[in-house]
């Protein structure tokens, strides 16, 4: 097992070089100038070159990547220019490790946006997550035990809707309806959990919404097919036949088996939210880290583009990690070689 | 749903007793099961529908049945041009209504919308299943380096975030396209999202290709057609590729109406197709400028949008259902 989880941490290590080299290397070499973006409208020559050399744009792209990675580890200081530190030394900026880079649009390092995109893009996917967890899964089990009846009909009805309605769609419902027409519930602004944690739970309700009745509605339709195939194994009618506890056979025995593939989409679902939820945190105007990522393509921050690009590919390299070292805990029949 | 169809009345042994038994080709199974599944048959009508009226729409703008790009503006009035009238103008000219500011016809825009929908969609999957199909057949028959390599390569696709990436890579790649076609934007933000969405998409169908692959290798037939001399080629495509017609078919169904749905979602958040060129995409971001004022202009084609994504999904499933040789008959 330790040999496993070393070689996978490896993997990871590489899975993470290529997805930063690709990225970069997409944006960077691209025929965009990401200095043409450092400044509006009334941009001169001598600005726009000044720029490119303080954020180093002048220099190939294998040394700018060759900076950004050192910078992951080491930090690095802004302008990027030797010349301009030494002859401009009250402007440095220092961007400590890891530093992602620093921002063209809103001149200062992509770490600061992104320390405060992200308590709100991780206070929506928790409350959503379990959100959906909850329903999911609990519909789920509801459906398959009563497997072709009207409660399974139901809400497997109830999840192909749930499928099927584009979150932006759903957001915008729940925006227009009970919080500006009715009054249900407030605007949604995001208050921070430790200073109000009722207000935050309020105002996060229909983000949390939102986001999870797409998931809810898939977890609903994993959890009715595995508990289905689990409930028609064997061991379960042996279980039912030594006179188990009806609810012992279908929580200790069934759902615990069916559950390990669930487990495996959660992390992986969870990993990939963890960078932000674009679409609800667009609808609600909650200005997290997916709609840090909308905002800098909308004004071409490159990058920040990249940056977003790799935090997102990161969560998501390491949530498939973490799932399948959790795998061979949950999972005894799971064998790891090595 | 479709795991229990509703066939009161029916039985199997009743049926066939009834008629001679005759052999049925796994195709004639399949369509018997579809018929009898009643939910499914229905989804199946209804894309067929749209996709009728989305093939016709072009044909019915020329003849003047509908009018998706002339304005209107005696349909609007009054502070921030909203249209006149309960519902956002509703009326037996306008179905859905009228555009807030220009008093172009709704309905008319939601049908022009669905044919530019459903061929970004359509074609995306077709690059997505032609990338998939090639590479699982390969990486599954291959076996050994190859299929390491190859399986490699789909993680690596897969890490990237798909709609991030779509979001991100618009930047580039409209710019460039748009350049190099030298138009509007309107054929680039297409053009772009087939072909990036239908990149993103092919891991999907090679995992799943390649899983039947294994599978399928290991029988007979594969067998009989190596020892009689058969090359690797003829080994893909004609003893192996029509037994993975079923999943493939399956897989384009259920990815068919994600790509409707995420075009609209890139839509309004402002990257794919702009007005005045409709999509749901297109017409949905116009709509959100008027969310508070005229909520009708987004929920009318925001319910088209998730009827015809039910359609298909619906119909996905029920295919599914029909195809699998497993499915519990009740």
């Amino acid at each position: 097992m330790f040999y496993y989880i070393l070689r996978r941490l490896a993997s990871v290590v590489v899975m993470l070089f290529l997805v930063t080299a690709t990225t970069f290397a997409l944006f960077f070499a691209s025929p965009l100038d990401p200095a043409r973006y450092t400044c509006g409208k009334n941009c001169t020559p001598t600005i726009l070159e000044g720029n490119r050399k303080a954020l180093g744009f002048d220099q190939p792209v294998y040394v700018q990547y060759g900076k950004f990675v050192a910078g992951l580890f080491v930090g690095r200081d802004f302008p990027d220019n030797e010349q301009l530190r030494k002859d401009f030394p009250q402007q440095i900026v220092h961007c400590p490790a890891p530093c992602l880079g620093y921002s063209t649009t809103q001149h200062r390092p992509i770490n600061e946006m992104v320390a405060e995109g992200w308590p709100i893009s991780l206070s929506i996917a928790i409350g959503a997550f379990t959100l959906w967890m909850i329903t999911g899964i609990g519909g789920g089990i509801a459906a398959a035990l009563n497997k072709g009846r009207w409660p399974d009909r139901t809400i497997v009805g109830a999840a192909l809707v749930g499928f099927s309605l584009p979150t932006f769609f759903v957001g915008l419902v729940l925006l227009y309806f009970p919080a500006i027409n009715w009054g249900l519930v407030p605007i949604p602004q995001y208050v921070p959990f430790l200073q109000n944690p009722f207000a935050w739970a309020q105002n996060l309700i229909l983000p949390w919404i939102t986001l999870a009745v797409f998931f809810a509605a898939s977890y609903i339709r994993l959890t009715r097919a595995y508990m289905i195939e689990t409930l028609s194994e064997d061991y379960i009618r042996t279980a039912k036949a030594k006179g188990l506890a009806p609810a012992t056979v279908i929580f200790r025995h069934g759902l615990r088996a069916a559950l390990t593939p669930i487990v495996t989409a959660a992390g992986l679902d969870l990993g990939g939210l963890l960078g932000g939820a674009i679409i609800t945190e667009s609808v609600f105007g909650m200005h997290g880290l997916g709609y840090l990522a909308v905002h800098s393509v909308t004004y071409m921050d490159l990058p920040t583009i990249v940056a977003m690009v790799m935090i997102v590919s990161a969560f998501i390299v390491l949530a498939n990690m973490v799932v399948d070292i959790a795998y061979g805990f949950i999972d005894p029949r799971v064998k790891v070689a090595g | 749903m479709t795991d229990s169809p509703a066939v009161e009345g029916h039985n199997d042994v009743g049926l066939l007793s009834a008629v001679p038994i005759a052999g049925r080709t796994p195709w004639q199974i399949t369509w018997s099961r579809l018929k009898r599944d009643r939910v499914t048959m229905v989804a199946f009508g209804a894309s067929v529908f749209f996709v009728v009226l989305a093939v016709s729409a072009p044909l019915m703008t020329q003849l003047g049945w509908i009018d998706p790009y002339n304005n209107h503006y005696d349909l609007v009035g009054g502070l921030g041009s909203l249209p006149l009238g309960p519902f956002g103008g509703v009326s037996w000219q306008h179905w859905m209504g009228v555009e807030p500011g220009t008093g172009r016809d709704i309905f008319s825009r939601v049908i022009a919308g669905l044919t530019v929908s459903l061929i970004v969609a359509t074609l995306a999957v077709l690059i997505s299943v032609v990338l998939g199909t090639v590479i699982g057949l390969i990486s599954g028959t291959a076996g050994g380096k190859v299929d390491w390599w190859l399986s490699r390569m789909t993680d690596f696709v897969l890490t990237f975030p798909q709609t991030l990436m779509l979001i991100a890579l618009s930047t580039i790649v409209i710019d460039v396209l748009q350049a190099a076609l030298n138009t509007d934007r309107t054929v680039p933000s297409m053009v772009f999202m087939i072909l990036v969405m239908g990149f993103f998409g092919w891991p999907y169908f090679a995992r799943i290709i390649r899983g039947q692959v294994l599978s399928l290798k290991e029988r007979e037939f594969v067998e009989a057609a190596q020892s009689l001399g058969a090359g690797r080629a003829r080994i893909y495509f004609t003893e192996l590729l029509p037994h993975l017609w079923a999943p493939i078919l399956v897989y384009t169904t259920l990815i068919m109406p994600q790509n409707i749905a995420t075009e609209a979602a890139l839509g309004f958040l402002g990257v794919g197709i702009q007005s005045p060129t409709p999509s749901f995409g297109s017409i949905l971001n116009d709509s959100v400028n008027y969310a508070r004022a005229d909520p009708a202009y987004f929920v009318f084609p925001g319910i088209t949008l998730f009827l015809v994504v039910l359609s298909f999904n619906l119909l996905g499933d029920g295919l599914r259902d029909a195809l699998d040789p497993k499915a519990d008959r009740q």
